[in-house]
């Protein structure tokens, strides 16, 4: 069978989810071969990858790989598919995971799908554009297969693998190692998972009307365990951190939860989430188009609804 | 320094967008075009960078005709001349396509730093500045929220799920940024006037030096099998609150086991 290789997304040492969908999507079309680029790659993390099914663990932790951004994770890629000739190379679709595979693309002159929500035995992606309004298949015709995944699109399935452990040694490119990363920041999150990747959304807009009223956003969110999203209007306002904004200039999101709550449902909010698997609607206006969208929505003031939520929840989980 | 600006015209944000039936591209015509609402940040941050470190800001588009309007717009905000890589051929490129022969364009002009919006809200690839980089064998600094230029030496705050990440290179590079890393202006009258009169360069294949099989439909890297609308999500329960909204929701919530 041939090898499928599968770009670990991480974070100091922690394989994200993204990975063990990545790896259940490359079951599908061939022997997954995880390649981990950075440090912290220890048993821990190998086991995880074990037990998704990886064959191989090929890990490239020396600092000509780790310290210089995008460009050699391309790099030690493009070497992979030259030794191997994979039938497909999968990739989480962050913003690294995105600009490695370009990088690929443009290396191995090979045709990229990005944005992928599901991969066929065959090679086919399904992407869901326009804000979630078109369903496209499409396969690539040129080169090794490079797809990008959209987090939260496949559900991971576990099939235990003993994968060994190797490490890469092939060469990066000068201009890749003259860009240097200097160092890491981490922004403080308040415990609350990334947005991008949480299984629960709770968002704010226009109706939640000042940073204050974030307070109400936030309390109903901790009570899911889930992240906090917002529009436009209120990031535009200066009432939450623009890095929340859920849309089409801000994030795209596919949790299983998502509640909106004092957000009309523009176009440019619902491209970023209208493909949450459950949404749930607070809006003081019955004629505001999110409620299209919405699996339950309430008609009514969102500062009385949502605490009111929030205390039933918590009811119930200390019940 | 010079500084090139990559702007695309696009359907405009608020608008519905559909993939045509015959050839399965984006139908730019039944929407306004409008620019691309994250390159006007690039716009903005490649005049900053001129304003405070002398030299000239040239727009470079890639599209239709009518993306001359786009272009004009750029010049209106304050950039300096224009390049358009207009050809029929190019119509229905795909990334790598789009990147070829934005990169043939910029290519041999003397060019310090390139600079892109972090996507465009049609495809939303996010992937054109670093191919750019990659066939230009250049620095690649994207995703900035931050940009700092001293001398020949560029460092950004590259925005990443966990915080930023600060990353410095030498010129020449290719930069990315983020909404909101600045406020782009908008046209004044003496800029739109001035426009007018700003000197805009159309080229074509020929001029640069491009395989008409490289690019356009017929080149594609992938094709698409088929596509369709989403079908209708199923018309939920919406109730009017009576005092009991919160619990109603947490009902519904329980039932679908969410908690």
């Amino acid at each position: 069978m041939a090898d499928v290789l599968v770009l670990v997304e991480q974070f100091g040492g922690q394989v994200k989810k993204a990975t063990a969908e990545l790896l259940t999507a490359a079951r599908r079309l061939g022997s997954p071969v995880a390649v981990w680029i950075g440090p912290g790659c220890d048993d821990g993390a190998v086991a995880t990858l074990a037990e998704f099914g990886a064959t191989e663990v090929l890990v490239a932790d020396a600092p000509q790989y780790t310290d210089h951004s995008v460009a050699p994770i391309a790099d030690v890629l493009a070497a992979l598919v030259a030794q191997r000739s994979p039938a497909a190379v999968l990739v989480a679709s962050s913003a690294t995971g995105k600009e490695a595979a370009g990088r690929l693309a443009i290396k191995t002159n090979s045709g990229i799908i990005t944005d992928a929500v599901d991969i066929a035995a065959d090679g086919t992606a399904t992407q869901s554009v326009f804000g979630g309004s078109t369903i496209v298949h499409s396969r690539v015709t040129q080169g090794t297969p490079i797809i990008t995944v959209r987090v939260n699109s496949i559900a991971p399935e576990p099939q235990v693998s003993t994968p060994t452990r190797s490490t890469i040694d092939v060469p990066v490119s000068d201009t890749s190692t003259t860009t240097r990363v200097t160092e890491r920041t981490e922004a403080t999150k308040g415990g609350r998972p990334e947005l991008a990747e949480a299984a629960v959304v709770v968002s704010g807009g226009r109706g939640v009307g000042s940073a204050d009223g974030f307070g109400v956003i936030e309390a109903l969110a901790d009570s899911l365990g889930a992240a906090v999203g917002a529009s436009r209007a209120a990031t535009d306002a200066g009432w939450y951190p623009h890095t929340h904004q859920v849309g089409q200039t801000g994030k795209t999101v596919s949790p299983q939860l998502y509640i909106a709550n004092g957000i009309s449902g523009a176009i440019q909010h619902r491209a970023g989430m209208q493909t949450s698997k459950t949404i749930v609607v607070v809006n003081k206006d019955p004629e505001a188009p999110i409620f299209e969208l919405a699996d339950f929505g309430v008609v009514g003031d969102l500062f009385e609804v949502v605490p009111q939520l929030t205390e039933e929840i918590k009811k119930r989980a200390g019940a | 320094m010079k500084v090139a600006v990559c702007v695309k015209q696009v359907p405009d944000t608020w608008a519905e967008k559909r993939l045509r039936a015959e050839d399965s591209l984006l139908d730019r015509e039944s929407a306004d075009g409008v620019m691309n609402e994250l390159d006007e940040y690039a716009v903005e941050q490649a005049l900053q960078i001129v304003e405070a470190a002398g030299g000239e800001v040239v727009v470079v588009s890639m599209g239709p005709e009518r993306a001359a309007e786009t272009v004009r717009k750029a010049l209106s905000m304050g950039a300096d001349s224009g390049i358009h890589v207009v050809d029929d051929a190019l119509r229905g490129s795909d990334a790598i396509a789009t990147a070829n022969a934005l990169a043939a364009a910029l290519k041999d002009r003397g060019f310090d730093l390139i600079v892109f919006g972090s996507e465009s809200t049609d495809a939303r690839m996010s992937v054109i500045p670093a191919m750019v980089a990659e066939i230009l064998g250049i620095a690649q600094l994207t995703f900035a929220q931050k940009v700092v230029v001293e001398g020949s030496v560029v460092t950004i705050e590259r925005v990443t799920d966990y915080g930023f990440d600060t990353v410095t290179a030498s010129t020449p590079a290719v930069i990315s940024v983020v909404e909101k890393i600045n406020e782009p202006r908008y046209p004044s009258f003496k800029g739109i006037m001035a426009a007018k009169k700003k000197p805009v360069e159309t080229i074509g294949l020929a001029e640069l030096s491009l395989d008409p099989d490289t690019v356009g439909s017929r080149a594609a890297w992938s094709a698409v099998a088929d596509f369709s609308a989403r079908p209708a999500k199923a018309a939920g329960v919406v109730v009017s609150d009576a005092g009991d909204g919160g619990t109603k929701i947490a009902e519904f919530l329980a039932e679908q086991k969410f908690i």
